[in-house]
């Protein structure tokens, strides 16, 4: 089963909670960390054989004898990474997401796909779990291809957590591709509360299972709270403003190590996860 | 020799638009026959990325000789580069329509840009 943890606001505690559901599972499980633009599950993590693999994708080169300037390729790109003067046609690899489009169209078979790195991917062992998690080079906006690296790695079965970035845009929607459930990791804020309601959005519209961790709950107000039982979401659980927890935060320790008293809630969380996703499926 | 400026307005009496790809749109002024015409530029203004490119493109397939705006960021000058469409930049200049732009050029008051003027998404 491969479950996401997402929010739409930065910083409620995806991490923390996916660590922490990985070390409560007490088996085998696959941790994929993709934030790759701040990658941090391994921080928490004691990780032995660390392997690097460098990613890239596939940008065009344009033979300039060959291509006749038809402006074909320019046409078809929908990110503008190649501009049509004429002559041959200007490239921007910046730009380009490596989808390959332009070489499939160019009648001339004048464009070959050249690699451009754009960022690593570690794979590491730590206990039971298996982490890969990738990260973006500085400099490149390209975020989703990366993801795509990182997720050819994940598991075809057995159990899978996969950190998300935050937010609702293409990094996320490629980290939520062929997951089973999501977790929505929240915090009782009004800027919680207002992230959640476009990360709930996003979640319908890609017609995910989806349930909702508050976390540092007692710290601010009830209305994420009263959003959820209006609007029918479940509440898998709530994980309280725990002064210790930060400190073991802050310590990059795992809280169900440091805290075992919190053992118990994560089992908890994840088993009713599993029974959540599961039923979904059936039916 | 045809001329485009980056404007807000559809007129010689529209304001400069200080931005090149983003901008709302481009007069485009023939020299020769004093006429003028505008282009929308909506479709380039909320381009997910490349606005700068796909602009520059715009305005090389209208035959503009010179582009007149206020800022020109390094993909578009690259672009109009390729293209030899020459670019004013008017931002300090110290006017702000269109009309008074084009007095300038005419006048040959304005010197052309040697690259860009700000970076990408300034």
């Amino acid at each position: 089963m491969k479950i996401a943890i997402a929010s739409g606001k930065g910083g409620t505690g995806k991490t923390t909670i996916s660590v922490n559901l990985a070390c409560a599972a007490n088996e085998d499980v696959q941790l994929v960390d993709c934030d790759v633009e701040e990658p941090n599950a391994h921080l928490f993590l004691e990780a032995r054989g660390v392997a690097t693999e460098v990613e890239g994708i596939l940008t065009p080169q344009i033979d300039e004898e060959l291509c006749d300037g038809c402006g074909e390729c320019a046409r078809f790109c929908e990110f503008n990474a190649l501009a049509a003067l004429g002559g041959a046609p200007l490239v921007f690899p910046e730009l380009c997401h490596g989808c390959g489009g332009c070489a499939r169209v160019c009648p001339q078979g004048a464009i070959a796909e050249v690699e451009r790195r754009i960022g690593t991917v570690d794979t590491s062992v730590s206990g039971l779990i298996r982490l890969v998690g990738g990260c973006l080079d500085v400099g490149v906006a390209m975020a989703p291809p990366l993801i795509n690296a990182v997720k050819k790695r994940v598991w075809k079965q057995g159990l899978v957590i996969l950190d998300a970035p935050p937010g609702t845009t293409c990094p996320v929607i490629a980290a939520l591709g062929d997951v089973d459930y999501v977790v929505l990791v929240t915090e009782p804020t009004p800027f919680g509360l207002n992230d959640l309601k476009l990360a709930v959005d996003m979640v319908r519209a890609l017609n995910l299972p989806f349930g909702v961790v508050i976390n540092r709950a007692g710290s601010g107000n009830a209305d994420v709270m009263d959003y959820c039982r209006s609007e029918g979401i479940v509440v898998l659980m709530e994980l309280p403003d725990d002064r210790r927890i930060a400190q073991a935060y802050s310590r990059g320790e795992v809280i169900v190590e440091s805290l075992p008293e919190y053992k118990g809630a994560f089992r908890l969380l994840l088993d009713k996860i599993i029974k959540s996703g599961t039923a979904v499926g059936e039916n | 020799m045809k001329i485009a400026f980056s404007t807000s307005g559809s007129d010689l009496n529209g304001d400069i638009d200080p931005r090149f790809g983003r901008a709302a749109g481009f007069l485009v002024y023939d020299t020769d026959t004093k006429n003028y015409e505008t282009v929308n530029n909506d479709q380039n203004l909320n381009a997910m990325q490349g606005a700068g490119i796909q602009s520059a493109q715009l305005v090389a397939e209208l035959k503009v000789e010179a582009v007149v705006t206020g800022h020109c960021g390094p993909k578009a000058f690259r672009t109009l580069s390729a293209a030899g469409v020459k670019v004013y930049n008017v931002h300090n200049a110290g006017f702000k329509t269109v009309s008074e732009a084009l007095k300038a050029v005419e006048n040959g008051e304005l010197q052309a840009a040697t690259g860009a003027d700000v970076d990408g998404h300034w």
